[in-house]
């Protein structure tokens, strides 16, 4: 048996361990479950080792002598002191110095999901589609508006908001259902191509 | 100390990050933005992910200690985590390693059969919307088998204008319910940053 056999048999038995799900909940599918996130996690640790703690921190501060990097490296290790009862009022400090950053999501909240798309949304109504697009986003923005009553006139119109989310909430389920199904099928090929007929040849 | 503290830091902080966006000075462009929050942040970074690592680590042994309900399956959470761990330590992260073996031929296929599982869980969840007999639910669905069909082959030998129905769902009512949602996120989000900043929310905190 070729080492890439092996390998491709390995990745067969998890994807079957996997799959074994749709029957009923059993050890194998535990098994697997539980060594997925072992695995995704000690690949992560390695990543942020190599990639984050090396380059950002002994880098700088071992070889480049960038001192004053201590700072925020133990303001760093407070993060841990969350699992002491008496000291995890700690860990407030990195939290808060990573929550300063909301400050700049103001501005930038308001010109990329406001400004731009209200941009977007007022162009000369040149055609049905563009007034069909008008309309509903007015219906649905006016259908999360809560402090007036939805009933009489105004309630038939936000009701129009409904149906454009229906149809909206039914074009992502289709395109997420055509995703995961693109996924089911290259598992399939990789059982059918990968492994059967690898055993067979 | 305990809570005054973090929260100036988050409310001054929070004021020179508005400054930031919109004064182009040099003070605060390179030396507040590159010299001092982006080397601190960076540096702190690591510590995070420590957090989380020691946290799931307590979580699973408190599982085995307990023995609580399917406690023999955390041996698994830490076979596979020390394994895979010691392996890009020791062995390195290249290609050929046991670190990428472990990647690619266990978590790559796990994690894409897990995602492909869903498929199955959205189509008995659709099944399920299609008993409710609602009209609501007979739009959503009808908007989705469209979008799907024209997809595929299929949907073009059905009707040949299957994929032109598709694309203006997709570009007509799909896009004014994005917008729509879109600016409401937005505006709520908006909202719920100036209320950070005004120290009106301070959940973040956690309790005493």
């Amino acid at each position: 048996m070729s080492f890439e056999l092996f390998s491709n048999l390995v990745g067969a038995f998890f994807t079957l361990c996997i799959f074994s799900f749709l029957y009923k909940d059993n050890p194998f599918y535990q098994m697997s479950e539980q060594l997925l996130v072992g695995i995704s996690l000690g690949y992560s640790v390695v990543l942020t080792y190599e990639r984050a703690f090396i380059p950002f921190f002994v880098q700088p501060i071992f070889l480049k002598h960038q001192w004053i990097l201590i700072i925020p490296s133990i303001i760093g290790i407070f993060y841990l002191f969350r699992f002491s009862r008496k000291y995890s009022w700690l860990s407030r400090y990195p939290i808060a110095f990573s929550m300063m950053g909301v400050g700049a999501s103001v501005p930038l909240a308001m010109h990329n999901s406001i400004l731009v798309q209200m941009r977007q949304a007022m162009v000369p109504i040149e055609n049905i589609n563009l007034l069909l697009i008008f309309i509903g986003t007015i219906a649905v923005l006016l259908y999360f508006f809560f402090s007036k009553a939805h009933t009489g006139a105004y309630g038939k119109f936000v009701d129009i908001g409904k149906w454009y989310m229906m149809v909206g909430f039914g074009a992502s389920f289709g395109l997420t259902v055509m995703a995961r199904i693109s996924l089911l099928i290259g598992r399939i090929q990789f059982l059918v191509n990968d492994v059967i007929k690898a055993i067979f040849n | 100390m305990k809570k005054t503290i973090p929260l100036m830091i988050v409310i001054l902080g929070g004021i020179v990050w508005v400054l930031w966006v919109f004064v182009p000075h040099r003070l605060l462009q390179d030396v507040f933005y590159y010299d001092f929050y982006v080397p601190w942040i960076r540096a702190m970074s690591p510590f995070g992910m420590l957090l989380g690592v020691i946290s799931l680590c307590m979580m699973h042994t408190a599982k085995i200690r307990r023995k609580a309900p399917k406690w023999q399956y955390s041996f698994f959470f830490f076979a596979g985590f020390i394994i895979t761990a010691l392996a890009g330590f020791i062995g390195g992260t290249q290609k050929g390693g046991l670190y990428m073996w472990l990647f690619e031929n266990m978590q790559m296929p796990m994690s894409a059969t897990m995602f492909a599982l869903l498929a199955f869980y959205m189509a008995s969840a659709a099944y399920k919307a299609f008993r409710a007999r609602s009209a609501e639910a007979t739009v959503l669905l009808v908007a989705a088998i469209v979008v799907m069909l024209a997809q595929v082959p299929l949907g073009v030998k059905i009707s040949k204008y299957l994929p032109d129905i598709s694309q203006w769902i997709l570009d007509v009512p799909n896009l004014a319910s994005k917008r729509g949602i879109l600016l409401g996120v937005g505006l709520g989000s908006v909202a719920t940053t100036l209320k950070i900043l005004l120290g009106i929310e301070r959940s973040y905190l956690g309790g005493d």
